[in-house]
Order: structure tokens, then sequence, then C-alpha cells
């Protein structure tokens, strides 16, 4: 295990400079580039085909980029002459279906990257006869992962979490640069997830490393990661931490894909947008670009609902409306037609047809039509 | 370390040169060809006499003779395989597993062997003879000519279709022909209009097997003495030392297999909308026989009978007759040696040249690797007499030294097998998911080393299963080891083929019953690693 070379200790772990591919006709890639410090967890969310997968691949070195760089560790590993192989580069994999070697032990499994674990494959079948001395590595990530006294089994008998924890295990225990991981929750039980995000968090924030993890799902990117990059055509359009890219998105493919939007059409006046719920203020300055016609997102949480005045001639009305028990769902059409989405406490529950008025209880963020 | 960075730089110089396992496909993929091109150069430079010498009466007559031949025994082939299938797969048959084992068997019987056994059995001054001469019965219809052929090889090939339709069978859903039920089709109908149609692909597939393999005999129809275009082509070289005109005559062979693919082609492309989803998940329920089941057990046991005991049987008696008589088998265990020690030799060489192929076609899919999986199947469909032929010319011509040596006959063996040893490698490779070999590569292991550790141990049955097919083929194949064996190299096939010619039958019983017994070997080993492949 080689340790962060000297003048490398203040470099990111893992950077990419604007990296581009292209398959045939189809640009993957396009000039992307982030960095990723030590200890840092950044989500790549994004629609499927977005490229996400495949800047995953470019870094770890199963794809060659037409263009761009990648340094890890502040070593550069890919330029247009540099080629290191994915052997040499020091980054874990954890894929999609975890990839355990099915003919090794969970514990073999875990010593397969290690210098101790470079043996050939029927002296270590022998050396299991004899209860093969494994690695000090081994029964050390296995208790990372919390699943100590697994060494033994073999991956056929795991379940689909343990199965995870083990290929995050094996991916750590070589002391790697940086750890990437290829949608590695969409093989498990949706009721997991859950619980399996948080131990993964605390896992990998445990093992203090830099790791990027691609996605579709926007809670799993939100919840898990400390920065999140929203990918789109092979673009990063925005990243930051997930309360920038959710209430400060920057743009409305971005604000719509990361949660559940609103999007008001307005004019600009003074103070904010003039909406048909009224005067929204606006969060950012970056709204006073110049153009008089505007559109406004505001989440479903940002809105509150209050029953109609009687006097008021064109009150809204409940169309619809979904109980969740922590919270729910409702939807109301205004005056003009258009729908909007609250999300609401459940102290007061509201059904069809109720008259009501809507209340803008934060500010929005603006996009120029 | 120093060692590992040195490797570093070389793989960074490799990205712009040809990967190693590319080079190996390429070279084993050209390497294949060697035989057709050869042919294609002879029969281009040959005179006009051997066009005319060769393309005469005769030619017709092997064309109607082939083509009639080729026709029956596979129309024969889908007549029994398709009942068999739908007996053994879809009804409450008593002993259904044991008869989809031993309805597979007749495939370890060379046809030749087959031939040679009926022909004692069944031919003049046969063991059938000797039993009706005591009531009166002089003469028994001739076994001889077209009649022996068909028959023979039909039984001995049959196991093909029958075991690509019975995995047709299987892969078909259930639910489809209950769908059709429902809609008011009785259990014969729904088979007809439902089942018969999902199997089309099957059963070309199966039917292209046996036309090739039919196409190609050698043994059978040269001990039955029915002239098709192998034998000819045989005497022609033997007897005559023709080349040119031997080339002709393969040239036009090789057409008529062209002719055979192209039709399956053209059935293929229109067929393609019958092509199956990946298997069904259910058993289908089982077709109650009732009192149906007396006739098939009857018919099956006389198939069985006619197809294993018989010939097995009658291998015994003349044994036996010979032992008695005093009968000595001088060099018959050197045979056997030999026969496994090349059928050994050529599993491995097999193997090893059909790996960077395989790895190729599964994990670099493209227009080169496509190419290259096609060229490697040339083998596949030409006939054994055919590339031996085009072997011995190349011999001569490039390089007298290896001519009539081990090296020949075990480049003609990886030519013609080729193709057994890829299929075996891609199903096992194919079932493993690539991202096996990148977490490899992820954690530190280079290329090789990754093979090494990750890729052999997993596809270890495939490899099994690839060399034991190969060493079963070799150890019947007839013609190539006939043309090409080093002089005074007798294997069991050559031996048997020899004092069959000669009318020593006990010797020849010996030779053919000892190969039956060296060929079951791997065919358990291959059983066995199915088993494996499946836990």
């Amino acid at each position: 295990m080689s340790s962060v070379p000297e003048q490398a200790k203040d470099a990111p772990a893992l950077v990419a400079q604007s990296i581009s591919k292209t398959f045939g006709h189809t640009v993957a890639v396009r000039e992307v580039s982030f960095e990723v410090a030590r200890g840092e967890i950044v989500a790549l969310l994004g629609p499927s085909g977005c490229g996400k997968s495949t800047t995953l691949r470019l870094l770890a070195g199963f794809e060659h980029p037409d263009s761009g760089a990648v340094l890890i560790n502040g070593e550069l590993v890919v330029e247009s002459t540099v080629w290191r192989p994915p052997e040499r580069r020091r980054i874990g994999m954890v894929p999609q279906d975890f990839a355990l070697f099915p003919h090794l032990s969970v514990g073999e499994n875990i010593a397969f990257g290690l210098p101790e674990g470079h043996h050939a494959w029927w002296t270590r079948r022998l050396r299991r006869l004899r209860h093969a001395d494994a690695p000090a590595r081994v029964p050390e990530m296995l208790e990372l992962v919390g699943l100590d006294g697994f060494a033994e089994r073999f991956p056929h008998e795991l379940s689909g979490g343990e199965a995870q924890r083990v290929a995050l295990a094996r991916a750590l225990a070589p002391d790697p640069a940086a750890v990437l991981l290829d949608e590695p929750f969409s093989n498990l039980d949706q009721n997991l997830r859950a619980s399996l995000r948080l131990a993964m968090r605390n896992i990998l924030k445990a093992a203090n490393i830099a790791a990027v993890f691609v996605t579709h799902d926007r809670e799993e990117a939100l919840s898990l990661a400390d920065r999140v990059a929203v990918m789109r055509d092979g673009r990063i359009e925005q990243i930051g931490a997930p309360d920038d890219i959710y209430y400060r998105p920057e743009s409305r493919f971005i604000g719509t894909f990361v949660g559940d939007a609103n999007i008001l059409p307005g004019r600009r006046v003074r103070g904010g947008v003039e909406t048909e719920l009224g005067l929204v203020t606006l969060a950012d300055s970056r709204s006073d670009e110049s153009g008089d016609s505007f559109d406004v997102l505001l989440r479903p949480e940002q809105l509150a609902l209050k029953p109609a005045e009687p006097d008021d001639p064109t009150p809204a009305a409940v169309v619809s409306s979904e109980y969740y028990g922590h919270d729910q769902v409702v939807r109301v059409r205004m005056p003009s037609g258009a729908e909007v989405e609250t999300r609401l406490r459940t102290e007061v529950v509201w059904h069809p047809g109720a008259a009501v008025t809507v209340v803008v209880l934060d500010e929005g963020i603006a996009f120029a039509c | 370390m120093s060692i590992l960075s040195g490797t570093v730089e070389l793989s960074s110089r490799l990205r712009f040169s040809i990967p190693a396992v590319w080079m190996l496909a390429l070279a084993a993929a050209g390497a294949a060809c060697i035989p057709l091109i050869y042919l294609l150069l002879r029969a281009a430079t040959a005179d006009e006499q051997a066009w005319s010498r060769v393309l005469s009466d005769t030619t017709l007559r092997l064309l109607t003779n082939t083509a009639s031949l080729t026709a029956a025994v596979t129309a024969t082939s889908i007549a029994i395989a398709l009942p068999i299938a739908y007996l053994t797969e879809r009804t409450d048959l008593p002993f259904a597993g044991f008869w989809r084992t031993i309805t597979i068997v007749p495939l370890a019987i060379p046809s030749y062997v087959g031939a040679f056994a009926f022909i004692i059995a069944l031919g003049p001054n046969g063991s059938l003879q000797d039993l009706l001469e005591p009531l009166g019965v002089e003469r028994i219809p001739d076994i001889y000519g077209f009649f022996g052929a068909w028959l023979t090889i039909t039984l001995f090939t049959f196991p093909y279709l029958l075991i690509v339709v019975r995995a047709g069978l299987r892969d078909i859903d259930p639910s489809i022909e209950e769908v059709a039920r429902s809609l008011g089709q009785s259990t014969w109908r729904a088979f007809w209009r439902v089942t018969i149609p999902q199997l089309r692909v099957p059963i070309a597939t199966g039917s292209l097997l046996v036309a090739l393999y039919t196409i190609s005999e050698f043994g059978a129809v040269s001990f039955m003495q029915y002239e098709t275009f192998t034998w000819a082509l045989y005497l022609r070289l033997k007897s005559a030392f023709d080349l040119s005109g031997a080339a002709v005559l393969s040239l036009v062979l090789v057409g008529l297999i062209a002719v055979v693919l192209l039709i399956d082609w053209s059935q293929r492309r229109r067929a393609r909308y019958y092509r199956l989803g990946s298997g069904a998940a259910r058993r289908p329920r089982l077709v109650r026989l009732g009192r149906w089941r007396w006739p098939g057990l009857a018919a099956l046991s006389v198939l069985m009978i006619i197809a294993l005991a018989v010939p097995i049987a009658v291998l015994f008696h003349w044994l036996s007759l010979g032992l008695s008589q005093g009968e000595t088998f001088p060099g018959l265990w050197t045979a056997a040696l030999r026969s496994v020690y090349v059928s050994a030799l050529a599993g491995g060489v097999t193997v090893a040249v059909a790996m960077p192929i395989a790895i190729v076609v599964i994990r670099r899919p493209g227009f080169l690797s496509r190419l290259i999986d096609r060229v490697s199947y040339v083998g596949y469909a030409l006939p054994g007499v055919v590339v031996a032929f085009a072997l011995v010319f190349f011999a001569l011509r490039t390089m007298p030294v290896i001519y009539q040596t081990i090296i020949t006959l075990i480049f003609a063996y990886t030519v013609l097998f080729l193709p057994q040893a890829i299929s075996a490698l891609r199903t096992s490779l194919v079932r493993i998911p690539p991202g096996l070999e990148e977490a490899s590569r992820s954690l530190g292991r280079g290329v090789w080393q990754t093979f090494h550790s990750v890729t052999l141990p997993l596809i270890a049955p495939g490899v099994m299963a690839g060399f034991a097919l190969v060493f079963l083929t070799t150890m019947k194949e007839l013609p190539a080891t006939v043309i090409l064996a080093p002089i005074e190299f007798d294997t069991l096939a050559t031996t048997l083929w020899g004092h069959t010619e000669e009318a020593f039958f006990a010797r020849a019983a010996a030779a053919a019953l000892l190969l039956l017994g060296c060929a079951a070997l791997p065919m358990f080993l291959l059983f066995g690693s199915d088993r494996e492949l499946r836990s």
C-alpha cells in the first residue's frame, strides 16, 4: 500500500479536466470538469443516457477520453500522451451488480487487490484447505462495513445489501485514492435503500475517502452526497451542495429534475415577479436579468393553503389530495386554470372541491422566458 | 514495483498498437482459412483437362447421390427427432429421464463404426443371414448402397436435431400454448398452430447440422459403397493422386455446401419473427399419454435397440468369435494410446487457439470480431476430406517437411473442430459479467493477471467442455486421419478402417469397441462439467 506522495497532499484526490468522449456519432461526455477532495462524496445525477456512467468509466480507465485530463492525487493519469491503465490508477470501483468474484470467498474477494492477495488461484485454493492466513486488512475491512465473521462465506450466500458492502470493502481494501460507485442502490430492494444509504455514507466518511457515485435517483443524490453534479446530454449543468441544487437551480431542467416544482409565468415588477399567486420575491440576484417575462419556480413545500375569504370572487379550488401521514400533497386549480402542487403538514386535511387561497411562504427562482 | 512500472509504459504504448489478444485471434482465424484459400487457388490454376475430367456425367451422378442422401437423412431425422423431443419433454412417458439421456447416446457412436456393425450384422454372410439360413432364407436385401448409407447416417446423426429441438421446446413459454387452449384450440391443434411454428428455428438449425454432417460424411458411405463426393474425392486422391481433379471436385462440393448454407440463411431471415425470448420460467403441464404410452415406449425401444444394442452386440459377438478362434490383435493398444494422445493434443491446441477468438467475440463486439467469428466457422462447413486434401496440397507446396507429420494432422483437427471449442468457451465466457474483469483491473491486476486469476478459473467448465468436445470428435474422426496420419501411425480409427478394407472383421470389431470406450470417457467428462455449470 503506497501512501499519498508528499507534494500531492494538498491536491484534490480526483480531478477531471474537461474530459470528452464520443461513441460513433453520439457525444457521451462533453468537457466535463470537477474535483473531489479527500473525504468528500460527490454524486453524478442525471437521467439515463446523460453520460454519467461513461464519466465514471473514463475516471476508472475503462474508456479512453477523446480529450481532457484526469488527475489522481495530483498525478496525471490521462492526457493526450499519458495513459495509465486501470490497474495502476488506485481507483476503487463498485459496479452496479457489485461484480463479486463468484469463485472466491468474501475474505478472498477483499484480499484480491492487496499485495498479499497476489497468489495464483490454484495455490490459493490449496491454501484454503489450510485455513489461509488472510491478510490483516481483511478483518479490518469487514469490521468497517459491519460484516465481521463473513470472511469464509461465498458471494452466493450474501443478501443484496451484504454483497454491496463486500464490494465496497473490496474496493477500499487497497487504500485507493478514490472510490467510484455505479448506481450502487439500483440492485437493492426499495425498502432497504434508505437505511443502506446512511450506512454507506457512514462507511465512506469513516474511511475518509473521495467518492463519486452515479445515480438517477434525486433522493439518493441529495441525501448521500456532499455535492451533487447534475448532468444532462454529457454536460455538467450545475454542481453544488444539495440545498444549493434544490433551492437555487441554475436552469429550469435542474429545477424540475431534482425535485417537484411549480413553474409559474410572471411579469417583472419592482421587488420581484408578479404571478397569479401574487408578488414572489426572488432568491438570488441573478434574476435581475433584462427582459419582462419570467417563469418562477416554487417548490410545493414553499406554498401553503388557507381557506378562501367568503368575499373572494375567484377562489382557487382543491383538485386532488394525497395523504401520506407525515405530509400531504394537495393539487390546486387556479382561477386561470393552471394547477399548482403544494406539500403541506397534515394538521388540516384538505378535500377536493374546497375553496382555498394559495400563500407563497418563500422566495422563488426566476428563469427568463 | 519496478517491474510493474515497466508494464505501465508498455501498455501506454500498446494503446496505440494492436493488443495481443487481437493479434492472436486474427492469426487463429487466418490459419483456419488456409485450407479453403488453397483449395480456391488450386482450382483456379487447374488446367482445363482437370475440369473436363471431373465435370462429367460422374459429377452429375455424385451430385444427385449426395443431394438425395442428404435430403433423405435430414427428412428422416426430423421425423424421428420431433416426436422423441415431444414425448420426452412434454408427456408423462414413463422413465422420461432415462429416455432423454439414452436417445442422445447414438451420437457417441461414429457413423462408420455403426456402418461397419450393420455390414457385419446385415451384410452378405453377416450375422442375420447366419441366423436365417436354417430357416431357408438364402438372400436378404442388400445393405450396401443408398439404403445402408441412409440407415446408418440417420441413426447416428438424428440426435443433433433432437438436442436442438428439445432445447427449443424447453424455451417456449408454456403460457403461449395455454393462451391458445383458452382460445378454444385442442391440445393437438395448439401444438400444430402454436408450438411447431415456434420450433421453426430450432428445426432449421438442427437440419442444417444434420445436412452438413451428411454431405461431409465419409466413413459410412465408404463402408456402404455409396458413391458420394467425399468418397469419390478420396478415391481420386488415393488411387490416381490427381490433385487438380480432387481440387475441382472439392470445389463443387464446397459449392453444394454453400447452397445449403444459403438456403438456411434465407430461411432464417424469414423466420426472424419467431425468435424466442429468454427461457420460460415455468415448466409446462405434461400431456397425459394414457393408453398411448405403450406404442410410444415400443417405438423408442425399437429405435434404441437398432441404434445402440444391435451395433454393440454385433461388435462383441465378432470380438468373442475372433478371440475363440485365437485371433491376435497386433498393435491395438498402441493404436489406442495414439488415439488418446492425438485427441488430447488436438483438444489442448484447439482450445488454446479458440481462446483469443472467443474473448474477442464476446468482449470486443464489432465488425472485425464478427468477421473473425464467421471465418473461424469455415472448418465447420468443410468436410474433413476436403480439409485434409487441402492440407496435403498446402504441405507439399510450402513446407514438405511437415507433410505426413503429426503437425499437419493436428492442424487439420484444429481447423475442423475450432468452432466447437469456440462455442464452448463463448457459452461460459458470456456468463461472466465484464464487470468482474473490470473490478479486477481497478484492484490493481493487469490484463494477464486478470485473465489468469479471474477469467480462467471462472470459465474452467467451458475450457473442460471445449477440450472434451474436441477430444471426442478427434477420437471419432476418420477421413483427415486416414489421409494425413504419418505412415505407420495407426490410430483406432485408421486401424478399424484398414482392417475393414482387408475384411479382418474380428480385429476391426476390437478396434471399434476400444474406440467406443475411449470416446465414452470425455462424454462423462462433458456431462460432469455440465452439472458443474448448472450448480
